[in-house]
């Protein structure tokens, strides 16, 4: 037991303040998560649940086992744009007769579960998440297709996701779709890609093409039932593997199939009896002060996140910028590489890159807790080479094959963001806490880079600067770099899965910990050539 | 010739059988068990040295076989033979038979048992005995003047056979009724009529003689807490007999007198119905029992006598002290019977999931308890966790005994004890006890044979629990549940119960006539509809709430189909609902399709018939195959298409049944 102690006095004015920050932060995030909670607002939700329906999040819950936990993912996709909040599809991971499931629920009460393009691209990050950590997929289906008038951003992109379903399939993940309803045209792929198949009798509808479409194509009468009800479906199309009474049966139905797939995660179980952390994580609200710029030690984080508290530091004393060592989660051993002081230097970068093989040498997870500006600049560090040793973390991380989950705790500026397995660098999964920003460079610094560089070209013009335009400029793309750093502004972009309240750290990480344990836990057989 | 005792046959079952091995045992003793197939996993089988199975269930078929409990006696090497109470205990040709088997027979001489085997006969005894009795009412000869009157079998006990009679005009049936009972359950239709004391006292006094002609009056018991003349709670000393002193005496008497006319020979009991309502009470001689009685342990309580070792002992030949040793302290004895008050006492049966009682009870006794300050408890239990409880005999769990210095303090204490009591699986009538000791009249020792009909029934039989109670027991059964799946979880149990990143709605959980609706957050515990309920831990056996500013803890235990949670609140059952309905249970479309293409080559029904569910309609022939078409369900046959010989396609309306409404 190498046991954390913790520095933190919470009867200080900073904790306090700190802590003031965080959850007028989480208040603010709370209220536009509420919009998604709300779905299509009260008027679509009373409509929906006057037609005898369960509400998407209501159908999700009765699928579930009773009290078991349940993370649900990019729940502000589409924040700041000109669709809902939420993408009007509900994803998230939760367990289903014992078995973790990828579930999607399309949300009819907005605007009739109609696609639009951030509905595809959260609905592709759950398939990648299911892919990667082999999650059966369970996709409860009421849409009234795509958004045409958005079609342009659908149509040619969107068929990824009839191709998502058959590769889990192929890859030997099992898919199972229930229809509440519409799922027609391309919708009624959904089912046809899908391994297991429930309709429910007089609600499910699939169909290619409307009794309206085939009578202009081909001049038939016909009507829904005919053309795609659920008993012919059941009885003549064979595309129903299951005829349910009503929506309660179908669930029941579904929770069936996964109680028979006899499912069988790859990777190692976790270890018995995990101790919680020594400290409490109440107090990871007070940890991160409002202003970023004064650094934190990311000890007092990880004191409250593993397992016992209880964490064996690597070269302790060498590239201390970066804390690396080893603990455990909810008895998963994992890796933990956390900024210190938010800039890397070389020494860091390069014992990030050895620690990355370590832990890829014992297939251990590695967790990356985000508060980085970059990598140094200046001519004293392009000299010592702080471009080939940054390269060489970002090659480690590249190429590290044990799950990677990153939570962005604080900054995660420039190519430390990447250095530190940003979302391009596919991590199994990642977070945001409400205190996190993550751009090119700081606000001011860019808008200051801006400044030097338009000054720099009015001086070489010999042109006069307009002073006064350029503090009107450098205000208007400072204020615009920070709202666009921010993580609701991210996460309506899915560029994480979620921000989450920091106390829920440890309950987040034991549940993608486990999820990634779905698949094959082993590292990386090579790795780029290291620039040396 | 003295005879000598080694081994010995109980003839007798549960909780008597159990008593009787222990104070063998304590003797020094062997055992012998008789056991029904019904009762092959019994308590008292797996305890006594060795058993001997009596074939049958019925207990005409097995415990009342008195050639076959003979023959296993003599099989196993028996010396003796003890009857218990019930069954042939009273039987006096069983005492002779078992006497000419070789055997000794635990009990008086069969004579005297047969002298108080007829109420009738016996009552004629022992008013020449100058004991007092009830005059004796002619069937026939009944008037006005007389009424109300109590019918009675002669050869009778337990309260069957037995019926008050108010009016003339109930008299014809009420004897015709008796009749038919007691010929039933005695074998014997013999009944008598007696003035019946509407509000009279059942006392009875316990007798024990030996050999040498002493006989000992060995304190009184006061029975009268009955329910259709069958005792549930029994006490000693009474409480009549503690106000009017000189009753006493007058009932040591009789009963001695009464014993001293028939010769009687080891323990016995001499039963008096005491006219309370008198001036000065008067007893008068009901009958005697021949035999152990069924609340003898309250009187083991307060003598520290065993009586068993007692009637053993006698039986061997030895003889008794002088005078018997002086009574002290109060017991209370109350049977716990699987069986429902409410719904017309209604015999249960099934399951004993769990059947505990605090307060560390010394099982069937040892005798010797010291008066103290501190309250005792005793339990003489045919039953434990895990017994089946059958159909076939009374449906008496156990005996439950307490003493204490003082009445009031041994009916506090039993009615705590009872409350707290951890009985799951199957209704008792443990709610009415409770709520019977600690009324105020029999507190007051206000008790007599009329109590149940002189109290507000209704709420003498409400369950202990009431809504307050089962609300916060079906939140804790929910929150104990949630635990019990936590720790049962195959994956994600470490997780706090039912984690939500974005909590939308409640979890819920739902129980017959209860739906919980709850939520568990990092700021507590949320409970629909109540603001006042936190949580202070959860686990799968125990729950602890605070409602308002009482914390409380719960005791929960979950079965196959029920859910049992115990607390200070009182016990509380609970149902729980399946959250999906079962689809077996529903019946499907009335719609039949042919499974195949085929020829229908037979019509089993028509237009308009009443069909049953699973009767064939029609056959349809396909690939050399018959294949049976069945009404899906109860009602109709709506419409029936087809014909014989006709060629169907696959799903093919072949026939519609309209099924019946559900009532």
């Amino acid at each position: 037991m190498t046991v954390l102690r913790s520095a933190l006095d919470t009867r200080s004015g900073g904790y306090a303040e700190n802590r003031d920050a965080m959850l007028a932060k989480l208040a603010e995030i709370g209220e536009q998560t509420r919009k998604a909670l709300d779905g299509g607002g009260q008027k679509y939700v009373d409509r929906h649940r006057a037609r005898g329906k369960l509400l998407a999040r209501e159908r999700i819950e009765l699928l579930l086992d009773q009290d078991s936990p349940f993370l649900e993912l990019s729940p502000l996709a589409a924040w700041g744009t000109e669709f809902p909040v939420g993408g009007s599809v509900v994803t998230g991971i939760g367990v289903v007769e014992g078995v973790e499931c990828l579930i999607t629920a399309s949300d009819p009460t907005v605007r009739g579960g109609s696609s639009n393009p951030w509905t595809v691209r959260k609905s592709f990050r759950a398939n990648d998440i299911a892919l990667a950590n082999r999650l059966p997929v369970i996709s409860l289906i009421e849409s009234g297709g795509a958004d045409l008038p958005t079609q342009k951003e659908i149509f040619i992109p969107g068929g990824r996701l009839f191709r998502d379903l058959t590769r889990l399939s192929a890859a030997g993940i099992p898919t199972v779709t229930i229809v509440f309803g519409n799922s027609t045209a391309g919708g009624a792929y959904v089912p046809g890609m899908s391994d297991h198949v429930v309709m429910i009798r007089e609600r499910s509808k699939v169909f290619l093409g409307g009794p309206p479409l085939v009578k202009m194509a081909t001049g038939e009468e016909s009507d829904d039932e005919s053309l795609g009800g659920a008993e012919m479906h059941a009885r003549a199309s064979g595309l129903a593997d299951y005829l349910a009474a009503d929506e309660h049966d179908a669930i029941r139905i579904g929770r069936r199939i996964v109680a028979r797939l006899n499912w069988r995660k790859l990777g190692p179980r976790q270890a018995a009896g995990p101790v919680a952390p020594l400290h409490d994580e109440e107090e990871l609200l007070g940890i991160v002060p409002p202003d970023l710029r004064v650094p934190f030690d990311p000890r007092e984080v990880i004191a409250r996140v593993v397992d016992g508290s209880d964490f064996d530091e690597f070269k302790p004393s060498y590239g201390t910028s970066l804390v690396t060592g080893w603990a455990s989660v909810h008895g998963y051993p994992v890796g933990i590489l956390a900024n210190s002081q938010g800039v890397l230097f070389s020494a860091e970068s390069q014992k990030a890159a050895q620690f990355i093989q370590l832990a890829n040498q014992v297939d251990t997870p590695l967790i990356f807790l985000h508060n980085t500006t970059g990598y140094m600049v200046g001519s004293q560090y392009e000299q010592g080479g702080i471009i080939k040793h940054g390269a060489m973390m970002i090659n480690a991380v590249s190429n590290s094959a044990v799950p990677h989950i990153s939570i962005l705790i604080g900054a995660s500026y420039g190519a430390g963001h990447y250095g530190m397995c940003g979302r391009a660098y596919d991590p199994r999964f990642l977070f945001a806490w409400p205190s996190a920003k993550s751009a090119v460079m700081g606000p001011a610094q860019l808008a200051g880079v801006l400044s030097i560089v338009s000054r720099a070209a009015a001086q070489a013009a010999g042109r006069p600067f307009d002073e006064d335009a350029d503090a009107a400029m450098r205000a208007m793309v400072e204020s615009q770099i920070e709202a666009e750093s921010l993580p609701m502004f991210l996460s309506g972009r899915i560029y994480d899965d979620g921000i989450i309240d920091p106390r829920d750290t440890r309950t987040v990480l034991g549940l993608c910990l486990s999820v990634s344990h779905g698949a094959a836990v082993s590292g990386a057989t090579g790795y780029g050539v290291f620039r040396m | 010739m003295t005879p000598v005792i080694t081994r010995v046959l109980v003839a007798n079952r549960g909780e008597i059988a159990r008593r009787i091995f222990r104070s063998c045992r304590d003797l020094g003793l062997a055992t012998v068990a008789v056991y029904s197939d019904a009762d092959a996993g019994g308590l008292h089988v797996a305890e006594a040295d060795s058993a001997v199975r009596l074939p049958g269930a019925a207990s005409a078929d097995t415990y009342l076989r008195g050639e076959q409990i003979i023959e296993a006696a003599l099989l196993a090497g028996a010396d003796a033979v003890h009857p218990g109470y019930g069954f042939l205990s009273e039987n006096a040709a069983f005492a002779a038979a078992v006497q000419a088997a070789g055997l000794t027979w635990i009990g008086p001489p069969p004579a005297a048992i047969a002298a108080m085997g007829s109420k009738v006969e016996s009552k004629r005894l022992m008013r020449e005995a100058g004991v007092p009795v009830l005059a004796e009412v002619d069937p026939a000869a009944v008037t006005e003047a007389d009424l109300p009157v109590l019918i009675k079998a002669s050869a009778g006990g337990g309260g069957r056979g037995m019926r008050i009679v108010r009016t003339l005009a109930e008299l014809p049936a009420g004897l015709a009724a008796a009749s038919s009972e007691a010929a039933s359950a005695f074998g014997d239709g013999t009944v008598f009529c007696e003035p019946y004391l509407q509000r009279g006292r059942h006392i009875e006094v316990q007798v024990v003689a030996d050999q040498a002609g002493t006989i000992w009056t060995v304190g009184e018991r006061e029975c009268s807490i009955q329910r259709r003349h069958q005792k549930i709670i029994e006490e000693a000393p009474s409480p009549l007999a503690e106000q009017v002193p000189e009753l006493r005496q007058q009932l040591f008497t009789a009963a001695r007198a009464a014993a001293a006319a028939i010769g009687y020979l080891n323990a016995g009991t001499v039963e008096f119905l005491v006219d309370a309502a008198a001036s000065r009470p008067r007893c008068y001689f009901l009958e005697m029992n021949t035999r152990l009685q069924v609340e003898h342990p309250v009187t083991e309580c307060t003598t520290g006598l065993d009586l068993v070792a007692l009637q053993l002992q006698i039986a061997a030949g030895r003889l008794l002290p002088a005078a018997p040793p002086a009574s002290s302290g109060h017991a209370i004895e109350v049977r716990l019977y699987a069986e429902d008050p409410a719904a017309g006492w209604q015999p249960q049966s099934g399951m004993l999931h769990a059947f505990e009682l605090p307060g560390n009870p010394v099982e069937f006794g040892a005798g010797g308890w010291p008066a103290g300050p501190r309250p005792l408890l005793r339990l003489d239990s045919g039953v434990g966790t895990g017994s089946q409880v059958g159909v076939h005999y009374d449906p008496m769990l156990a005996k439950v005994i307490a003493c204490a210095a003082d009445r009031a303090q041994a009916a506090l204490f039993l009615a705590g004890v009872l409350e707290r009591a951890r009985i799951h699986g199957l209704v008792t009538n443990r709610d009415l006890l409770v709520r019977v000791l600690r009324d105020a009249e029999f507190l007051a020792g206000q008790t007599d044979t009329a109590f149940f009909e002189s109290h507000d029934f209704a709420a003498l039989t409400a369950p202990l629990a009431d809504d307050h109670a089962v609300e916060l027991s079906a939140v804790a059964a929910a929150l104990a549940d949630a635990a019990a799946r936590q720790q049962a979880a195959r994956v994600l149990g470490g997780l706090p119960s039912g984690w939500r990143n974005l909590p939308s709605q409640l979890q819920r959980k739902r129980y017959a006539g209860h739906d919980v609706g709850y939520l568990l957050a990092r700021d507590g515990l949320t409970v629909d509809g109540r603001d006042d309920i936190t949580l202070v831990s959860m686990a799968p056996d125990l729950v602890v709430l605070q409602a308002g500013r009482v914390r409380y803890t719960f005791e929960v235990a979950a079965y196959p189909g029920l859910v049992c949670v115990d607390s200070a609140l009182g016990p509380v059952r609970l149902t729980p609902a399946e959250p999906f309905a079962d689809p077996s249970a529903q019946v499907p479309a009335g719609s039949l399709v042919a499974p195949m293409p085929g020829t229908v080559v037979r019509l089993a029904a028509a237009v308009g018939d009443q069909v049953r569910a699973g009767q064939p309609l029609l056959w349809l022939e396909a690939m050399k195959m018959q294949h049976v078409i069945a009404a899906p369900a109860d009602g109709i046959v709506e419409e029936l298409p087809v014909t014989v010989g006709q060629q169907v396609e696959v799903g093919a309306v072949l026939a519609v049944v309209k099924p019946e409404e559900a009532t």
